[in-house]
């Protein structure tokens, strides 16, 4: 799994709440076998004014220029604004994985969906929730100020801007140290086989139809 | 010590190891695969050089990508053709039972869970699906998964969690004629809206809701991540136990009896305590129609389309605005008076029998209206297909004009051929009216069967109850 230290990045803001992950990846994308290539599909629909099918070369595409994406000065963001319940809906880890094929590293809102959340650390994305209060304000800097970065430490759970305002997030102790250090989680848990086998010992004389 | 929640039951009795910090090793006692979101699973699995666990705990079946039309020539699309081929290669290769496209048993994923006994109260469920909700009708802790947690439990048969706070919708009285599950559904996700559940596992109880059949409490919980809720849960009672007797993979003889007793206690103790309860009046609960790109938006038949000016915030005002101009709908507009181009029955929410049976009601001895392009009937599987067939279902669908399909996911999602149009407005018993959901540009209003095949017939929306 990919690790996620500190970074220092350009920052997209879209502003919409309740961003599902049908818009974050429409299914005709889904059919891939593959982990990797979802970042030209990015929010498919709303990015370009062409349907789009997976195989298409995306340089034929016609872009929409109005997404916000498509704004040259967000050109190569990596750090993701976005408003309430982002991520909900499907399960689809297609999501998070067309965001980091993208480039986003880091998405920054009031409040996520749980399974996109969690999907996120699994993909070296840092999710940050921040108040909407502090949100509302990084859009508003952000949409002025051309070439707005913030600055991410995860160790320390900071968000940096660039005026100096610091501002404090909370991440669940496991998931940080596993990001920090881009651990396999199968990897750690295989570490507990012992524990899982002593379960299913227990489980079988308790619950046998459970165990076919 | 005071009483303990079923979800606090059902968790304890998945506990193998709690860290310091209160992440839970958990134990997943099924695992439901389908074709979109296992494949890259499956290759992590071999590039780790690692195994299954426990390939009994596993079923596979194909869903979201297989035709509902004649499938003797296969899948014509070869990219979902090739999804459909790999599920086959990887159950094949690591030895998990899978319904295949020709097996009858083949169906929607949390359609045969339940009709097959593979899903049983106490269980914990999983799949990488955002709808495993709907297993938590059994009084089983059930939630969907991303791609790197279905190779995990593959690998593990464990999840690390942290557990859930937990939230009692109750729902007390008795619903009005015509008035279904998909109503309350939608009703509670209009009152506590989609992110809502954030956070937390349902419970719906109420008398209305133990009056619910199995297969009402299964399009409740399947809504529950729709108000955004990873899992929503309806305590045992002797409907659930009848619904799972005798069925293929349930347990008989001393198993059964052994199970039972334990079933019997999966309920929340009277003195338990939630984080939240949020409660409904049955009785008030009227026909719903969603008019927006999210299930929150939502109102009954009787109302109209809000006007983005009333909004609670300024952010819902800029939601509203944006919604109505996707649906292409003027604020005030009565709800009756919107017309609709096609009419999807099916769907994980609503493609059981009963679900077809209350769509029939409705059809039988009319017509699908001129104006309906194409009002189209997907049963949940294959074996709801051939009890509906039983029953005559089919002939009253296609009688009024209704396609009768085969079984799959279908146009919930619009990734075999199924799928609206750009500008295509639809009535749908399925459970996403976002942007795009149902083909790119279509127009989705979320409803239960009964206004489903009213809305068919009448070409608009219609109340069931004035029919």
């Amino acid at each position: 799994m990919h690790k996620f230290t500190v970074l220092d990045g350009l920052v997209v803001p879209l502003d919409r709440a309740n961003v599902d992950t049908d818009a974050i990846i429409p299914k005709q994308f889904l059919k891939s076998i593959k982990r990797a290539g979802f970042g030209p599909n990015l929010f498919d629909e709303w990015r370009y004014l062409d349907h789009g099918e997976p195989g298409m070369d995306p340089a034929t595409r016609k872009p929409n220029p109005e997404f916000v994406l498509n704004f040259p000065r967000y050109a190569g963001g990596s750090v993701l604004l976005a408003r309430d319940n982002f991520g909900c809906g499907s399960s689809r880890e297609h999501a998070p994985w067309a965001l980091e094929d993208y480039g986003i590293r880091a998405i920054i809102a009031p409040s996520f969906a749980d399974i996109f959340y969690n999907n996120c650390f699994k993909n070296g994305i840092l999710p940050i929730v921040l108040d909407a209060a502090a949100v509302g304000r990084l859009f508003r800097e952000c949409e002025t100020a051309e070439g707005y970065r913030l600055a991410i430490d995860l160790d320390r759970q900071t968000v940096t801007t660039p005026g100096g305002e610091v501002l404090g997030f909370e991440v669940d102790g496991g998931r940080k140290h596993r990001l920090l250090n881009g651990l396999d989680d199968i990897g750690l848990t295989l570490l507990q086989a012992d524990r899982i086998k002593a379960y299913e010992e227990r489980r079988k004389l308790e619950a046998p139809w459970l165990f076919n | 010590m005071p009483g303990q929640t079923l979800f606090q039951k059902l968790w304890d009795a998945h506990v193998v190891h709690v860290e310091a910090d209160g992440t839970t090793l958990l134990y997943i006692d099924r695992h439901l695969v389908h074709e979109v979101t296992s494949p890259q699973a499956f290759e992590g699995l071999k590039l780790a050089h690692r195994i299954p666990r426990r390939v009994d705990a596993a079923i596979a079946v194909p869903d979201h990508n297989v035709p509902t039309t004649d499938r003797s020539q296969g899948i014509a699309d070869p990219i979902s053709r090739l999804q459909v081929e790999t599920l086959d290669a990887n159950c094949a290769e690591f030895g998990i039972t899978e319904f295949g496209m020709d097996d009858i048993r083949q169906g929607i994923v949390h359609v045969i869970g339940p009709e097959e006994g593979l899903t049983l109260p106490g269980m914990t469920v999983v799949c990488g699906d955002s709808h495993t909700s709907t297993h938590g009708a059994f009084g089983a802790l059930a939630f969907g998964i991303g791609t790197s947690e279905v190779e995990h439990v593959l690998a593990t048969q464990c999840l690390w969690q942290k557990p859930s706070k937990t939230m009692l919708v109750k729902v007390d009285g008795t619903l009005g004629k015509g008035v279904t599950a998909k109503d309350i559904a939608l009703a509670v996700i209009g009152e506590i809206g989609t992110a809502g559940g954030t956070g937390y596992a349902l419970e719906f109880g109420g008398s209305a809701i133990r009056a619910l059949s199995m297969e009402g409490r299964m399009t409740l919980c399947n809504m529950a991540i729709e108000a955004g809720a990873r899992a929503g849960m309806v305590a045992v009672d002797q409907t659930t136990i009848d619904y799972v007797k005798g069925r293929p993979y349930s347990p008989k003889g001393d198993a059964w009896d052994k199970a039972v007793a334990w079933w019997n206690t999966l309920h929340s103790d009277a003195d338990a305590a939630f984080d939240r309860v949020v409660e409904l009046d049955a009785a008030q609960i009227a026909p719903q129609v969603t008019w927006g790109t999210s299930p929150e938006m939502v109102t009954t038949v009787g109302g109209r389309v809000p006007d983005p000016a009333d909004a609670p915030s300024e952010v819902k005002r800029h939601d509203w605005t944006r919604a109505l101009e996707y649906m292409g709908l003027a604020a005030g507009t009565p709800i009756a008076e919107i017309p609709v181009d096609k009419v999807f029955i099916g769907s994980c929410t609503n493609s059981r029998i009963e679900d077809l049976r209350e769509a029939a009601g409705v059809a039988k001895g009319r017509r699908v209206a001129s104006n309906v392009r194409l009002a189209m009937v997907v049963p949940g599987s294959g074996l709801v297909k051939q009890q509906a067939e039983a029953e005559g279902l089919d002939r009253i669908f296609v009688e009024a004009g209704f396609e009768w399909r085969e079984p799959g996911c279908s146009m919930c999602l619009a990734m075999n051929a199924d799928r609206l149009e750009p500008g295509e407005r639809c009535a749908s018993t399925s459970n996403r009216n976002f942007e795009g959901r149902q083909g790119q540009g279509g127009r989705t209003h979320l409803v239960s069967p009964a206004m489903a095949a009213a809305a068919a017939c009448a070409g608009h929306f219609v109340d069931v109850r004035k029919l």
